[in-house]
């Protein structure tokens, strides 16, 4: 009998090995491997078709283009778009020039984008903000002025607030695949480019809300949730109504009794599972409109669970330690640790703290 | 006098019009290709030729044509891109403006070869008036039974269409331009897919440059052979450049690839030599985009030898010592201009036209930009020239699209090169100020 089955490809990042589909991205293949092997990823998404490649987080070296082929690529290539070959070997955080690069690409994503991550409503749930934290640098070299737009009134539920934008195009493609009407894109170009609708309050479709969820920085955010809370003081509750127009599976998010936002649900790459639709989102806000599934399961090291865990549950020898030897090691390295008394860490360790991307311990 | 081949005819008076271009001996190629020869057999001959993509990355052509999927019942097309727009580069349109039946029969012969039955021509939307021209060429080509319907009576349709560009200089790069032709955004795609396997409406497209089509008549009327045997090693063939800047005869000129630098400055027959009294400072061979050569490295090589106009010489050294032929945007500044207003300027340009896409080139072209603006004004310092170069080593090779390296090559190059000058515009804030002034040696000239 002939098999069907389509043969896997053998693809290597950072040194370990993983079949995949043939037709798989390279970032596909890094997040099947998961924890910090996944590039960071700030305009690809998966639910939206044609995402990606344009924000140049992702950039990996590939170190053999194929079994066939081994030549390497010859310029860094965006992961989200370049599918794998069979016997694909790629370097990712084990590569410095990738490294150099993402420095870069955060350096650049910051020129324009403020840093008030203390006033911005995106706080604690920020792509970019993880981005920044795991690959960027610690100051800015950037003297000149920055870019700032009046704000603008795009609808009665969303609001845009431009400077913070980074253009990753992810809510022009979600209102063109997800919406009856597309009423907003890019318009000018270069660093005068911005999301608009030229004509104001023109966002009013039924699905509008999910450009909220889309949008990795604090660019669009919810009128009627903005400014009610900080994340890490909610709890975040998945639950589903019979719903006409969406599947109706939706994260409560709780404060005290209150619901104070709906959200539709996000898998560890921060992406919506399913888009909702707006009466879901903005109208159902009483507890009697949903049935209740229990907690939304949220990686532990998140700020999201700050303040959802008991102290004593929190395991803080490791972390504690690898805190302490990271500040340690940036003071002074030539000392021997292991004197005061401080766990010797394989230097790999310290390259990133946890962060919301982690897989639960 | 070196070959001629595009530029042959284009002193006859009324070469434009179709009479005359075809007492010339005009459309000759497109008789020749249609009845006697297979499509297969057109393209084997331009792949003998050598000919290579004349817009700037100099890909050979023939090469470009047999990567063009052939999906049965799927339309391909060829596209012609007109939308020149590089800063000291200016050739296409005097091709077009002067002798469009050239392109036309070149679009004809080509189109056959791919088996294309609509064909484009993305024209700059500021040239207006070369529009009309190629306007009314096809339609006389028309008239004249060599477009439209049952070329020649030989069963071949071909449709020509003109289309006006949008005015970005992205729309010059093939998936920006592709992307505008169907009536969006201009914004470059991803690769892959390249366009020979899904370019315009999803179709397997070819996108060349004005120049590399309108050598196609040529070569089917001599041979690809005879083709190959001008020039030299694999810069075969002629090449138009746009010669501007301090010489003494700026214009285009047609010459044989293998051409002395020196002698396309200096001798009579082209540029003529630097403006009376003055010395050549530096050279940018092949349009704005491609890194800026001081006198010495453009007129010879690092072994020495004389620097000669082909690909191969003028990329020779690498970054290090060498530039590119690109579009053939031949800019020549003597003494009197100063390297770090013209990066800035440069630098305006790229920042004004990058789409904005991808970050690091939105981000990076501004920055540079602002930069140099400050040190061009005497606000600058040290730090600032070293910023430059990092800020464009990280824009490098890291973008969607070629402008990202467009922007970044001009402003490294200059400091490789000169950096001296951008130092004296941090230490003489003042002097370098001044109308007119420019870095010269030890003292400035004001």
């Amino acid at each position: 009998m002939e098999d069907n089955k389509p043969q896997l490809l053998k693809v290597t990042v950072d040194g370990i090995e993983v079949e995949v589909e043939p037709g798989t991205t390279i970032l596909q293949a890094a997040r099947k491997i998961g924890g910090d092997v996944a590039p960071p990823a700030m305009c690809y998404y998966q639910p939206l078709k044609g995402s990606g490649g344009k924000c140049r987080a992702c950039l990996v070296r590939v170190a053999a283009g194929s079994a066939k082929d081994p030549r390497p690529m010859p310029k860094l290539v965006a992961s989200c778009i370049t599918p794998v070959q069979d016997g694909m070997v790629v370097e990712n955080t084990t590569n410095p020039q990738v490294l150099e690069a993402r420095k870069g690409v955060v350096e650049f994503l910051l020129l324009n984008h403020p840093l008030d991550c203390p006033v911005c409503d995106q706080a604690g749930e920020c792509d970019l903000q993880n981005f920044a934290y795991n690959h960027g640098m610690a100051t800015t070299r950037y003297e000149e002025e920055r870019r700032l737009f009046e704000k603008r009134d795009i609808g009665p539920y969303i609001q845009l607030h431009m400077t913070r934008c980074i253009l990753c195009y992810r809510c022009v493609y979600t209102a063109d695949q997800i919406t009856e009407k597309r009423v907003h894109g890019v318009m000018n170009r270069g660093d005068a480019a911005e999301i608009s609708t030229y004509i104001e309050k023109a966002v009013d479709n039924d699905f509008s809300g999910n450009v909220i969820d889309v949008c990795p920085v604090g660019a669009l955010t919810d009128k009627t949730y903005r400014f009610k809370n900080r994340v890490w003081f909610t709890k975040p509750v998945d639950a589903h109504r019979d719903c006409p127009t969406c599947s109706g599976n939706v994260t409560l998010w709780y404060r005290g009794e209150d619901v104070i936002r709906v959200t539709a649900r996000k898998n560890e790459w921060n992406e919506v599972k399913e888009f909702i639709c707006n009466t879901c989102r903005f109208d159902k806000k009483k507890t009697s409109d949903w049935v209740i599934e229990g907690p939304t399961k949220i990686a532990r090291s998140s700020v999201i669970t700050a303040n959802k865990y008991r102290k004593d549950s929190i395991k803080t020898s490791e972390f504690a330690l690898r805190l302490a030897a990271d500040e340690y090691k940036q003071t002074d390295d030539i000392r021997d640790r292991s004197q005061l008394g401080i766990q010797q860490l394989p230097p790999e360790r310290f390259k990133a703290l946890p962060h919301a991307m982690d897989p639960e311990p | 006098m070196g070959k001629k081949i595009l530029l042959e005819h284009i002193d006859v008076p009324g070469i434009e019009t179709f009479e005359v271009y075809r007492k010339m001996g005009g459309y000759t190629a497109v008789e020749k290709a249609i009845k006697t020869l297979t499509p297969d057999e057109v393209v084997e001959e331009v792949k003998k030729s050598g000919v290579r993509g004349r817009g700037g990355a100099g890909f050979p052509m023939g090469m470009k044509w047999s990567f063009l999927a052939k999906p049965e019942g799927v339309p391909r097309y060829l596209v012609c891109n007109a939308d020149e727009s590089e800063p000291g580069t200016f050739k296409d349109h005097y091709l077009m403006k002067n002798i469009p039946h050239l392109l036309i029969e070149g679009m004809i012969v080509s189109s056959f070869a791919l088996g294309a039955n609509k064909s484009f021509i993305y024209v700059r939307g500021e040239l207006m008036y070369v529009i009309r021209i190629l306007e009314k060429a096809i339609a006389e080509a028309k008239a004249a039974g060599f477009l439209g319907k049952n070329i020649l009576g030989t069963g071949y349709d071909l449709e020509l269409v003109v289309q006006p560009g949008g005015g970005a200089y992205i729309c010059g790069e093939e998936t920006a331009l592709l992307e505008s032709l169907e009536g969006k955004r201009g914004n470059p795609r991803n690769k892959p897919p390249f366009p020979a396997v899904k370019g315009l409406y999803q179709s397997p497209t070819v996108v060349n440059n004005v120049e590399s089509i309108a050598t196609t008549p040529w070569i089917i009327n001599n041979g690809g052979e005879a083709y190959a045997g001008i020039g030299i090693g694999r810069s075969t063939g002629t090449k138009l450049i746009s010669a501007s800047g301090h010489i003494n005869k700026p214009g285009v000129y047609e010459i044989e690839l293998g051409v002395p630098v020196e002698d396309f400055i200096y001798a009579d027959e082209w540029c003529g030599g630097i403006r009376p009294g003055h010395k050549l400072k530096a050279v940018v061979a092949g349009g704005s985009s491609v890194p800026i050569l001081p006198a010495d490295l453009i007129l010879k090589l690092a072994n020495g030898d004389k620097r000669l106009m082909s690909y191969e010489s003028l990329s020779d050294g690498g970054f290090a010592t060498g530039t590119m032929l690109g579009s053939g945007g031949f800019i020549v500044f003597d003494e009197t201009s100063c390297i770090v207003r013209n990066t800035w300027n440069f630098s305006r340009f790229y920042h004004h036209e990058s789409c904005g896409q991808c970050s690091p080139c939105r981000e990076g072209t501004g920055w540079m930009e602002k930069v140099l603006h400050r040190l061009e004004y005497g606000h600058g310092n040290m730090h600032d020239i070293d910023l430059l170069v990092d800020v464009a080593k990280k824009i490098e090779g890291n973008t969607i699209c070629p402008l990202g390296d467009a922007a970044a090559w001009p402003v490294a190059s200059a400091i490789r090169h000169f950096r001296e000058e951008f130092e004296w515009h941090v230490t003489h804030p003042h002097e370098a100020t001044q109308p007119g002034a420019v870095y010269r040696g030890e003292m400035a000239l004001v």
